[in-house]
Formats: C-alpha cells, structure tokens, sequence
C-alpha cells in the first residue's frame, strides 16, 4: 500500500532523510520509533504530500502531492501536539467531516466511546480543551470515518488509561484493512500495538523488524498489587490508572488495557523496592460486558 | 458545502475568536466614534460639512491604518498557523490547495473590509438618524476604494507569509514592505527625484506604482478634482488619464497588484513546503 523509493529530504544543506526504502502493505502495524530528530515526522510529512522530496512516495500507486484528495480521503491523522485551533469543538468536527464525505455523527459516536461528551463542549473553542480532550477528539476525526491509513504520532500519550483502552479497541476494529504507522521516540509506549518496528536515525532506516503479535488490542488484564508498606508516591501513581484500595493503600486492584501492560510494569518498576505481591490475569468481556477471568 | 466557501468559513469563524479581529474592529470602530465625539461631522472644511467631512478625514486615517493593519494580521496570523501546526494538521485533510489557498483569501477578505466598511456604514446610519445629509455617492466611492486597497494588501501578505518561514520574520518583512511603500508616498520619491535629476514622468509612473500613493491620491481627487493640492504632477495624471480614467484606474490596479500577489503567492505555496 505505502512505497518508499530513496526518499531523501533536504532543509537546505541539512539532509533529514537520507534515501529511505520502507515499503508496508495491509495489516502492517507498524511502530516508527527513533530519538528526537530521527527523521520521524519528515517522513509522515512526505507521506502527508505536506513536503516536498526527492524519490519517489506512493500510496497504493499514487502520489500524495499531486492526487491529495485521493490519498488523503484514506488517511487518518493524529497529531502529536494538537493544533491550536480557536473554531469550535463542533464546526472542527463537521468541517473535517465534510471534506472528507464522512458522517459527522460517526466521529461524535467515537468521541462519546473515549469518554468526550461532544455535546458538552460544541461551543468551546478546540484550543480551550485539556490535552487529552483534544487527543481523544482529533483520534475520533481520524477514526471516525473509512480510513485505511492510520498515521498516529505518539497518540496516547495524553490519555487516560480507560481512554487508551477504548483506543486500542478502536485500533483493533481496524487492524485488518488498515496499514497503521504510530510513531513514538519510545518503543514500549507502543511495541505492544505492533507487528512491526522501524527504527530511524539521523534520516536513515537502521531497523526494520517483524515482532510477535501475540497481543490482543482489545485485550484486558485484570491487575493486583500487593506493598509492603503503604506509600503516597505510589497511591499517586496508581491511582492515575483507575486503580482501587480497600485497606488504605497496601493493596490495589483495577484493570489494564492488554497493549499498556508495558507501560503499566514500567510504572511498577519504579517502586520496585515496595512491592510484595503482583497478580495480573488476562480478561475476558462477553456481549453484555461481564468479565470473565483467566487465573 | 464546496470546499472552497469551507475553508473561507473555517477562516472567518477562527478570526472571529482571534484577539487581532478584536483590536482591528475596536480601532475602526473607535475611530467613527472619536470623530462623531470632536465634532467631524458638523464642522467645515474646503466646502466640506457633515458626513462627507467626516468620511473624508475617516479615509485619510483607514489609508495610514489599514494597510499595516491588514499586513501585520495577515503575515501573523498564517505564518503563526504554519509554525503551531493548523498546517500541518489541517492540511491532512483531503482539501485542495487551491481550495485551502483561495478560500483563506476569501475569509480573511470579509474579515478585514468588513470591520472598515462596518463603521462606515454605521456613521451613515448614525448620521440619517441625526437628519443630516446623507452623501451616497461619496459613500459607495470610498467604499470601492477601500474595498480594493484592503484587497491589494491582503495579496502582498499572503506573499509574504508564502515566502517567509517564521512568523517573526514574515512581521519584520510585512513592516518593512509597509514603511517602503509609506516613505515612497513622498519622502524618498522626492529626494530620489531631486538627486537622480529624473523626468516628472518617472516619479510620476514610481508613485502611481504605489498603491498607497494610487488610493491617496484617488481619495483626493473627489474633494479636489483638479489636484492642486498634489501641484504640477497632478498635470501628468490628469493629462494621461482624466479624471474618471485615473478613478478607474485607482479601482483596478490594486485589485490587479493583489490578485498578482496571491496568484504569485498560490505558485509558490503549491510548490514548497506546506507545514
């Protein structure tokens, strides 16, 4: 679906893309990941039509610069920092509905999915709302209609854990006509929503694997967390997870989204010292939303 | 909707909010109303009383104001979407560039006449209320007038916010193109004609290259057909032109100057760097 031939991108005498060759095809989740200045955004702009470049870049045989409306109305993009747009949370999401001949309603049913209420705020101007409203808006106007390209820059990163999992149920309804490329300078943010990594450094492709996708996106995890002591700093930390305590802070309970247990043993780790016992059962979520899980 | 009329209306509705769009109607605004306050309207001058008095001074103070209002806004407000990402965003979307680009221009034209010809009218308004004479003609003339000259400006700064990459840098270019046009109304043109000995007609083609200087002057002509007030220079454009033949080329040329601009500006954001 997606071509990259010797692309190489130059900022006057600075050459940020040094000859890419990637190609992805349908179903590919892939993870770009790479330090800051890597290349990563560079090569979503090229892929965008939004910047110029030598070589050659396709979309299922087109070029995005010169058959825009024909690329773009395949593509959903989520930005890492949202635009400071002042029209509001309602005109936003009917003017990309618009031109990209989608139902508005559709995109306002994924946003009440991640938790934002788009009724509550139609008037607010977007620049108004707290990052992860923003997030999860731009998410429902990119997944929101028939995208079969999802390009993700850091995509998560100002979610909250219930929104994150509904997110990556969102991702999973698509895994299998979409190409996704999420893009992050940390790969366990998303190694976990992939089945394949590309790594980039300094404008070149420095690695380019297939990795297990032994993960459901959809998948839950049922978490207990037994402490030696109770501990503020921790209550703190889990607490942001939507986790519960019934004996004031020794032990916790709630539950993870099966692609954030990386992130979730990552956030443990910290406190490492205080942990006595660690439980983590995989969920599962019948048609009526009973849970059922596996010991 | 097309998406052309889209885009224009995504650019009216995020300048509505903008604090720019604030400043610039409050300064149009007050200006009528400062006028009305110290009497424009009912005082005399060179035969001119009530409205037309006070319509004239009204335009000699938009011909000072709006063209660096309209610059400074314009290269601010697209050069700083560009750097905060409405374009890399926006542009996402499965809009043509010639629909995002012409569709700008259209918002952000209604944006920045409207305010200038809202005060206008409202001092018509105002002024029918109080029982004066109401001077129509004058009126729907100033009224073209502004209409183009905003609409040559808008064209020069879509230029400049094309060619500029930092909105810091597409500010300091918009003043400096204002400040050249500004001085070129007579101060350099004067001491350029002075000390190059050049021919009457030279600084005359250099000022009605000047869309400034074009607007001044077209202004002038209505109060003083005869441009005295503009001395022996006045020979050559009413020579070469005649009085309704210079009107119409002040209405004309700076829609022709700011519809090259944005055409120029159009080429070169289709084939640069979008974001």
């Amino acid at each position: 679906m997606i071509q990259f031939e010797n692309v190489v991108k130059r900022f006057r005498r600075h050459q940020v893309l040094k000859g890419v060759e990637l190609e992805i095809e349908r179903g590919h989740r892939v993870a770009l990941v790479g330090s800051n200045g890597a290349g990563k955004t560079t090569l979503i702009r090229c892929l965008l039509g939004e910047y110029t470049c030598e070589g050659s870049v396709r979309v299922d045989g087109l070029d995005p610069r010169e058959h825009r409306r024909e690329v773009l109305s395949k593509v959903g993009f989520v930005p890492q920092l949202p635009p400071p747009l002042k029209m509001p949370v309602i005109q936003l999401v009917r003017f990309a509905a618009s031109l990209c001949d989608a139902d508005p309603r559709r995109m306002i049913e994924v946003a009440g999915r991640l938790g934002l209420n788009v009724d509550s705020f139609r008037n607010h101007p977007f620049v108004k709302l707290s990052g992860g409203q923003k997030q999860k808006l731009l998410i429902a106007i990119a997944l929101g209609r028939d995208s079969e390209l999802l390009l993700l820059d850091e995509p998560a990163a100002n979610l909250d854990p219930q929104a994150r999992h509904i997110f990556f149920e969102l991702l999973a309804e698509k895994k299998e006509t979409s190409v996704m490329l999420i893009s992050s300078h940390r790969l366990d943010e998303v190694a976990t929503l992939v089945n394949r990594v590309v790594e980039m450094d300094q404008g070149n492709l420095v690695l380019d694997d297939r990795v297990a996708d032994l993960v459901e996106l959809s998948s839950r995890l049922y978490c207990e967390v037994g402490l030696i002591r109770p501990e503020t700093a921790f209550a703190r930390a889990i607490m942001q997870w939507g986790f519960q305590t019934g004996d004031g802070g020794l032990n916790w309970s709630g539950y993870v989204a099966g692609p954030d247990r990386l992130r979730y043993l990552g956030v443990l780790s910290r406190y490492a010292a205080l942990l006595g016992s660690l439980r983590m059962d995989e969920v599962d979520t019948d048609a009526e939303g009973h849970d059922t899980r596996h010991d | 909707m097309n998406h052309l009329w889209l885009n224009a209306l995504a650019d009216i509705v995020d300048s509505l909010r903008a604090r720019w769009f604030f400043v610039y109607t409050i300064v149009f605004g007050g200006l009528v109303v400062l006028l009305f306050a110290y009497g424009l309207a009912e005082s005399r001058i060179m035969g001119f009383t009530g409205l037309s008095r006070l319509l004239l001074t009204y335009i000699q103070l938009t011909m000072a104001i709006l063209p660096v209002f309209v610059l400074i806004t314009t290269v601010r407000s697209v050069a700083g979407d560009r750097e905060a990402g409405v374009f890399e965003y926006l542009l996402s979307l499965p809009v043509s560039l010639g629909a995002w680009f012409w569709g700008k221009i259209i918002g952000r034209f209604l944006m920045v006449f409207l305010p200038v010809f809202a005060a206008m009218l409202g001092a018509l308004v105002w002024g029918g209320f109080k029982g004066v004479e109401l001077p129509l003609n004058l009126f729907i003339y100033y009224t073209a007038l502004l209409m183009v000259l905003a609409w040559c400006f808008l064209g020069i700064g879509m230029l400049i916010s094309t060619l500029t990459r930092s909105s810091d840098v597409a500010q300091g270019a918009a003043f400096v193109t204002w400040l050249t046009l500004l001085l070129f109304l007579d101060l350099i043109l004067l001491g350029v004609l002075i000390q190059e000995h050049l021919p009457a007609e030279t600084a005359v083609a250099m000022a009605l290259a000047n869309p400034m200087q074009v607007f001044r002057t077209a202004s002038m002509m209505l109060f003083d057909p005869q441009l005295v007030l503009l001395g022996p220079s006045a020979y050559v454009i009413l020579d070469n032109f005649g009085q309704s033949g210079y009107i119409m080329y002040a209405l004309i040329y700076p829609v022709l100057l700011g519809t090259a601009c944005m055409t120029l500006g159009f080429y070169l954001f289709k084939r640069s760097d979008l974001p």
